[in-house]
C-alpha cells in the first residue's frame, strides 16, 4: 500500500517537511537542507546548509541575500532532472512565476507530492511554463483565492499604460514593480507592445534584471533614474519598487502618473489606498480560476493549501469532492504584501 | 463601453483637475457620437439612469454565484457594484458583441421594469469586469467620479479652441448627446441657441488690493461697498425659468429654492453674495455652509438657514444689455429696479461713504461684523467687463487673525502630495492643561516648509491611525484665519474660517502657545460678546504668500 503523503510529508515550526528525506521545502529558518521553489525573500531565506534549486534561483538568491548567505554549499537541478535523496525521488518541474520558479515534485514509496511554490499557468515570455503534474497531495498557494481576482489579460493592462502616456505626454509614468520578476515580466511586455523607447529603473532594479540578462533574456535600451537626468524622465517610463512610488524620491519627478502592477488593483479599494492613479492589473500569482483549473489539472484527490485566502479555495475544493487542509504555514506572502511603510 | 469604463476608470482615481480635464479631451477627441456626448453627459450627472435597484444587482449576482463565495468577497471589496462585476463568472457559448454606451443608454430608457433584470444580466455576460463596473455603477446611479458639467464645458473649450462662455452659452439649448454642439463646435453648424435661456453671462471678477497700491488710486472715483463672506452668484430670471449660478458656472437652483421662488415672474440677470440672513443679519459663513453641496433641501433648513441675496450689479433688465454702462448708470438702475419690483429674498448692497482712503481704512479695521471680509472697490465709471481685468475692481480684504497652536494630528495629502504628511490638525490649550483641536490646515506652506514639516512629523510620530499620525505635541504653528465662529461640531466649540498655516514656530515651546479661551475672544457669534468691542490680538503677521 502506498503511503498517504501526510506520513512523510509534515508541517513544522520551519516549514515543510519531508521526513525520509530530512529535508524542509521553502523553509522559514535556516535549516540543515533545504529545497528552494524560487528566490523571492518569502521562500529563499539566508543561512540554510545545503541548498538545491535551480541555477537560476540559486544565483539569483545569492545576489539578493549576498555570497556565502545563500547556503554553504548549493545544487543546481534543472527542471526534469531527477535526482535521489534517501530514497525520495525529487523533481523540480516550471512553476511559472519568476526566473527559475519551480514546482518540487517529491515521491517516495509509490506515493506523489507536488509542492507548487509559487505559480501561474499562464506563459511570460520571462520564464518557463508551469507544468501541471499529475499527484496524490497538490501543495497550492491562495494568494487570490477568490472568485473576485480574475486577472485579465497582461497585454491590455500594458496597452492602458501606453495610452496614458499618449495623453499625458509631459508626465513621468512611474510603475510600482517587485525587484524580482515583476520589473521584468512588465519591460518584457513593454518591448513585445513594440515600446521601444529607453526604460528607467530604480536603483533597486538592475540586480536582479542583470541576472536575467546573464541568462540570455535581452530588455532593449535600459537606464537608470536618476533625479539628475529629470528632464529626460519627461514622458517616460520609469520602474520603481513599489516602496518608492509614493516616497520622496518619486514626488522629485515630472507631475508622476502613479501606476502599481499587482494582482490586487483588481480591487479599487486597494488601489485608492496606495494612492496609485493607474492600477495595472499585472500579476505572477494563479487567479481565482486558474488555481481552480490547475486543481482539476493534476487531479490530486487532496490539496494542501500554503498561505493566501485558505478558505475560498477549500470551500471550492469542498464543492467538487477534493479535500481540503490549510496549512498555516509562517511567514509566506510577504512579497505581495509590502505595504508602503514597510518597504 | 470598454472606453467609457476605461475613463471612468481613470477619472476615479484622479484627484487633480487638470488630469481630469486631459482625460475628458481625449474622450472628446476619440469616441464617436453619440458615445461621446452620452459619456459627458453621465459623469456631470445631466443624465441619470438610476433604473436598477441594489436588490436586483444582487439577485442577480445570487443567481450566477455560491453563496459563500460572494459573501467572502463582498466583504472583501467592499462595494456591491464592483464586487457584482468582479465576481460575474463568465458564461459558455456566450459571444454577444458587448454593447456600446449609445445602446446602453437607449434600452434604459424605454425598457420595461421586469426586462431590467434579463437586459442587465446580458450585458453583464457580454461585458469585461471594468465594463461591467461601468455599467453597474451607470445603472444605479453611483457614478461619483468628481466631473460637473462646468468641467466638461471647459474639456470642450480646450478641445476646440473656443471660449468657454460660447460654450455656456450653447448648453441650454442641447440635450444629451449634444449632437449640434458638436457639429457647431466642428464649424459643420451654427451656434446652437436657447432664444432667452436662461444662462450665466461671463463675470467680471476683482484683483487683491496689493500693498501701497491705494497711494496712486483718486477716491473719488471709486465706490466702496462691503465684502459679504458669502457665495458669489448671478441670478438669470427669464420667460423660459430661473437659474442660479455659482461664480463657477454650477446651476445650484435647486438648492436654493426659496430665492428661485422669489426670482418667478421677474426678467433680469443679477449679480450678488448669497448670504444667511435672519431679520436684516448676515449669519456668519458656518450658517451658510448648512445650505451648500446640498441637491434638495428640507423645510428644517429652508427654516433654520434662511437666504437671501445681496445685490450689488444689474447686468440685464429685460432683454436689455446694461454692461456696457459705467457702474454708476447700472447702480441706479439697479436702485430702480429693486424699487419697483421690491422682490422678496434680495436687498441692496449699501454704498460705504467715504472721502479719503484714511477714513475707509478705518472704516475696514472697525467692521469685525461676522460675515464681513472686508470691501470691495469699484470704479465709477467701468463698464462689466468679463474676466478679472486689472483696475477696475478690487478686493481689499480685513487683515487675518492670527493664533499660535500647537500640531497634534498630520495626515497625507491627496494626489501631488499625497506622499506628504500635507493636512495638520493642531490645537489650542485648555484651562485644565488638555490640547484642544480647532482646526486643520491644508496650505499657506511653501514647498520647502511642507518638507521639512513632513520630516518633523515622521521623527516625531507617537502613533498611528490608519493614514492619520499623532505628534509629539511639541510644535508651534502661526495659524491664519479670516474668522471665528461658535460651533456645536468641533470638540472645541470653534469652528475657524479659512486657516492656513502662516509661519512655523520651531522657535516657541508649545507651553506657550496660546489658550483656547483667546481664541474664544475672538469669535464674532458669540452671544454674550459687548458689540463694537475691538480685540486684541497680533494682526497683519501674516506674509503674503500665494497659496
Ligand atoms: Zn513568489
Ligand atoms: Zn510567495
Amino acid at each position: 500500500m502506498r503511503p498517504h503523503p501526510e506520513t512523510w510529508l509534515k508541517v513544522t515550526p520551519g516549514g515543510l517537511w519531508c521526513e525520509p528525506a530530512d529535508l524542509f521545502i521553502d523553509p522559514a529558518r535556516a535549516v540543515p537542507r533545504a529545497v528552494v521553489t524560487h528566490a523571492h525573500s518569502d521562500h529563499a531565506r539566508p543561512g540554510h546548509g545545503a541548498v538545491l534549486a535551480t541555477a537560476e534561483t540559486l544565483a539569483l538568491m545569492t545576489r539578493r541575500l549576498g555570497e556565502g548567505r545563500a547556503g554553504e554549499t548549493q545544487q543546481a537541478l534543472g527542471y526534469g532532472e531527477p535526482i535521489d535523496v534517501n530514497g525520495v525521488r525529487i523533481t523540480l518541474r516550471p512553476a511559472g512565476h519568476v526566473l527559475g520558479s519551480a514546482q518540487v515534485v517529491l515521491e517516495w514509496q509509490g506515493s506523489r507530492a507536488v509542492v507548487s511554490g509559487d505559480y501561474t499557468p499562464r506563459p511570460q515570455a520571462t520564464c518557463a511554463t508551469f507544468e501541471p503534474v499529475p499527484c496524490d497531495v497538490f501543495v497550492t498557494e491562495a494568494t487570490f483565492a477568490l472568485p473576485v481576482f480574475r486577472h485579465p489579460p497582461a497585454e491590455g493592462e500594458i496597452a492602458r499604460l501606453l495610452h496614458s502616456l499618449y495623453v499625458f505626454p509631459e508626465r513621468t509614468h512611474v510603475v510600482g514593480v517587485y525587484a524580482l520578476g515583476k520589473c521584468q515580466r512588465v519591460v518584457s511586455l513593454l518591448r513585445a507592445s513594440g515600446y521601444d523607447a529607453p526604460i528607467y529603473l530604480h536603483g533597486a532594479l538592475p540586480p536582479m534584471t542583470e541576472i536575467y540578462r546573464s541568462f540570455g533574456q535581452d530588455f532593449g535600451d535600459l537606464r537608470p533614474a536618476t533625479v539628475a537626468n529629470k528632464e529626460a524622465l519627461k514622458g517616460a517610463i520609469v520602474l520603481a519598487p513599489p516602496g518608492a512610488i509614493q516616497d520622496r524620491w518619486a514626488r522629485r519627478l515630472n507631475d508622476p502618473v502613479v501606476a502599481l502592477a499587482s494582482g490586487w488593483m483588481r480591487v479599487r479599494q486597494r488601489a485608492k489606498s496606495r494612492g496609485v492613479e493607474l492600477p495595472l492589473v499585472i500579476s505572477d500569482h494563479a487567479d481565482w480560476d486558474e488555481l481552480n483549473a490547475t486543481i482539476d489539472a493534476v487531479g490530486a484527490p487532496e490539496v494542501w493549501v500554503t498561505h493566501g485566502r485558505e478558505e475560498a479555495l477549500i470551500h471550492a475544493c469542498a464543492q467538487r469532492g477534493v479535500r481540503g487542509r490549510a496549512l498555516h504555514l509562517i511567514g509566506r506572502g510577504e512579497e505581495d504584501e509590502a505595504t508602503e511603510e514597510a518597504a | 463601453m470598454k472606453a467609457f469604463a476605461a475613463l471612468l476608470e481613470r477619472l476615479v482615481f484622479t484627484p487633480a483637475r487638470s488630469t481630469k480635464l486631459a482625460l475628458l479631451r481625449d474622450w472628446i477627441a476619440t469616441q464617436p457620437d453619440p458615445d461621446r456626448g452620452i459619456g459627458l453627459a453621465a459623469i456631470t450627472g445631466e443624465l441619470s439612469f438610476s433604473t436598477a435597484k441594489a436588490g436586483l444587482i444582487r439577485a442577480l449576482a445570487a443567481e450566477r454565484t455560491d453563496p459563500v463565495l460572494f459573501a467572502w468577497s463582498y466583504d472583501y471589496v467592499g462595494d456591491l457594484a464592483e464586487t457584482v462585476s468582479l465576481i460575474w463568472p463568465a458564461r459558455a457559448g456566450v459571444n454577444a458583441a458587448p454593447p456600446s454606451l449609445a445602446a446602453v443608454a437607449e434600452a434604459l430608457a424605454t425598457a420595461a421594469k421586469a426586462d431590467l433584470p434579463g437586459l442587465v444580466a446580458g450585458w453583464l455576460d457580454a461585458l469585461d469586469a471594468s465594463s461591467r463596473v461601468a455599467l453597474l455603477k451607470l445603472i444605479t446611479g453611483g457614478l461619483r467620479v468628481g466631473v460637473s458639467a462646468r468641467l466638461a464645458k471647459v474639456a470642450l473649450a480646450e478641445h476646440f479652441a473656443r471660449p468657454v462662455d460660447e460654450i455656456e452659452e450653447a448648453w441650454p439649448a442641447v440635450d444629451p448627446p449634444y449632437l449640434p454642439l458638436f457639429r457647431w463646435l466642428e464649424g459643420a453648424g451654427p451656434q446652437p441657441r436657447a432664444a432667452d435661456a436662461p444662462v450665466l453671462r461671463p463675470l467680471m471678477l476683482a484683483n487683491p488690493l496689493e500693498e501701497g497700491e491705494l497711494a496712486v488710486l483718486d477716491p473719488a472715483s471709486y465706490r466702496a461697498e462691503w465684502k459679504w463672506d458669502g457665495i458669489r452668484v448671478q441670478l438669470v430670471a427669464t420667460r423660459l425659468g430661473q437659474r442660479i449660478w455659482s461664480r463657477g458656472g454650477e446651476d445650484i437652483t435647486r438648492a436654493f429654492p426659496e430665492v428661485a421662488g422669489a426670482m418667478e415672474g421677474l426678467h433680469a440677470v443679477l449679480d450678488g453674495e448669497l448670504l444667511v440672513i435672519r431679520n436684516g443679519v448676515v449669519a456668519p459663513f458656518s450658517d451658510l455652509q448648512q445650505r451648500l453641496n446640498r441637491k434638495s433641501v428640507g423645510p428644517k433648513l429652508l427654516r433654520d438657514y434662511p437666504c437671501a441675496v445681496r445685490l450689488y450689479d444689474i447686468l440685464f433688465e429685460g432683454e436689455e444689455d446694461l454692461r456696457g454702462l459705467p457702474f454708476d448708470a447700472r447702480r441706479a438702475r439697479l436702485e430702480a429696479w429693486i424699487d419697483r419690483f421690491r422682490p422678496e429674498r434680495m436687498d441692496l448692497s449699501a454704498l460705504v461713504p467715504f472721502a479719503s482712503w484714511d477714513e475707509l481704512s478705518r472704516l475696514r479695521d472697525g467692521a469685525r461684523e461676522a460675515a464681513i471680509e472686508g470691501l470691495m472697490l469699484k470704479r465709477a465709471d467701468s463698464p462689466y467687463l468679463a474676466g478679472r481685468p486689472k483696475g477696475p475692481w478690487f478686493k481689499w480684504k480685513r487683515d487675518p487673525l492670527t493664533i499660535d497652536a500647537v500640531l497634534m494630528y498630520a495626515q497625507r495629502g491627496h494626489g501631488k502630495r499625497s506622499s506628504f504628511y500635507s493636512d495638520y490638525t493642531f490645537g489650542l490649550w485648555r484651562a485644565d492643561g488638555e490640547l484642544v483641536p480647532v482646526g486643520k490646515a491644508y496650505f499657506g506652506f511653501t514647498d520647502q516648509e511642507l518638507a521639512w514639516l513632513d520630516r518633523w512629523i515622521r521623527n516625531n510620530t507617537v502613533n498611528r491611525f490608519g493614514p492619520v499620525r499623532e505628534v509629539e505635541k511639541a510644535l508651534v504653528l502661526e495659524i491664519a484665519f479670516d474668522a471665528a465662529q461658535l460651533s456645536t461640531r468641533h470638540k472645541s466649540g470653534v469652528a475657524l474660517r479659512f486657516p492656513r498655516i502662516s509661519r512655523i514656530r520651531s522657535d516657541k515651546p508649545a507651553a506657550e502657545a496660546d489658550a483656547l479661551d483667546t481664541l474664544l475672544r475672538l469669535v464674532e457669534n458669540r452671544p454674550d460678546r459687548p458689540s463694537g468691542s475691538a480685540v486684541a490680538v497680533r494682526e497683519g503677521a501674516w506674509p503674503r504668500r500665494s497659496t
